[in-house]
């Protein structure tokens, strides 16, 4: 399986993300922003980091950067399109993904570990998923997801909301929501579940000597759904 | 010809940098701030000197980046 993952001026996960997909299998390839065409890849992932300083609004200088024609192109032709943290904020800022990610409820950077459930398995991402509330880690000052009321009655009736906060247990509720984010909202897809966006970091999550390993149940079912 | 363009949050989203920046200006006494909505100015020199044209132009680059519209409004000066 190939993957490719795309550094803008700023990306620091890019590297984080290419040990883990190579660790998993993934024939992964780096990606720069000023690029015109994408190897030809089964994944393309948008690297958490601060891409262009965070300038204007998370994401949205990134979001007009030249690669992205490409990268819509292939979305659009089904692709799988991962992004995480500011990978996320930038899907929105293009209008791939819904809503906007806005600053922390409480102005804080929010630097911890977290748990989230995987609410649907209807997709590449999660389909198999052997464990469904995973510990992964968040870093982010603009993790508040917020869209209209239309957007959000939409995203669940299409069952777009992929993973939301809670406890480790499951439980989700405001005391388990890090950032204000509505309906404990921390990734969704877009309608068609081949492009995802979600604030935690699985690739931070790949071994237990530095961390925790629930990331590692994220990449190996991901390359196994794609074989 | 300059144009000046203000991008400021949708009502009844959330702010919480006005609110920091309310608080803040209440603990100094002055207690007749009851709320503050924080926002963008833009100072834009465009090479068109037609008003009108350019106010559409700097009209279109605020809809595709300057504001994001889910959570933004803009206005041209």
């Amino acid at each position: 399986m190939k993957s490719s993952v795309i550094i803008f001026p700023g990306s620091n996960c890019d590297r984080d993300m290419d040990v883990a997909l190579k660790k998993f299998g993934f024939k992964n390839q780096m990606v720069w922003h000023n690029d015109l065409e994408i190897p030809k890849s089964d994944l393309i992932v948008l690297p958490g980091g601060f891409s262009y300083g965070d300038y204007l609004r998370c994401g949205s200088i990134a979001a007009k950067s030249k690669i992205i024609k490409s990268i819509i192109e292939f979305a659009n032709s089904g692709g799988l399109l991962l992004g995480i943290c500011n990978g996320f904020q930038i899907l929105t800022e293009t209008g791939l993904l819904p809503g906007i990610l806005q600053q922390n409820k409480h102005q804080k950077f929010i630097c911890k570990n977290v748990y989230v459930k995987v609410n649907s398995k209807e997709n590449k991402y999660f389909k198999n998923i052997k464990k469904k509330i995973l510990e992964l880690h968040i870093a982010h000052n603009e993790g508040n997801y917020f869209c209209s009321e239309e957007e959000l009655k939409s995203l669940n009736n299409n069952n777009q909301i992929a993973v939301t906060y809670c406890n480790e247990d499951g439980k989700e509720s405001e005391e388990f929501n890090p950032n204000g984010t509505l309906s404990n909202i921390a990734g969704i897809f877009n309608k068609k579940k081949n492009i995802l966006g979600m604030m935690p970091h699985p690739e931070r999550m790949i071994d237990k000597s530095l961390s925790s390993s629930d990331g590692n149940f994220f990449f190996e079912n991901l390359i196994e759904n794609l074989k | 010809m300059k144009i000046k363009a203000i991008v400021t949050l949708k009502e009844g989203v959330l702010d919480p940098q006005g609110k920091a920046i309310q608080q803040t200006l209440n603990g100094m006494n002055f207690s007749e701030v009851n709320q503050i909505r924080q926002g963008k100015y833009f100072d834009i020199e465009v090479n068109i000197e037609d008003e009108k044209k350019a106010k559409a132009k700097v009209e279109e680059m605020c809809k595709k980046l300057l504001a994001n519209l889910v959570i933004e409004d803009y206005k041209i000066l």
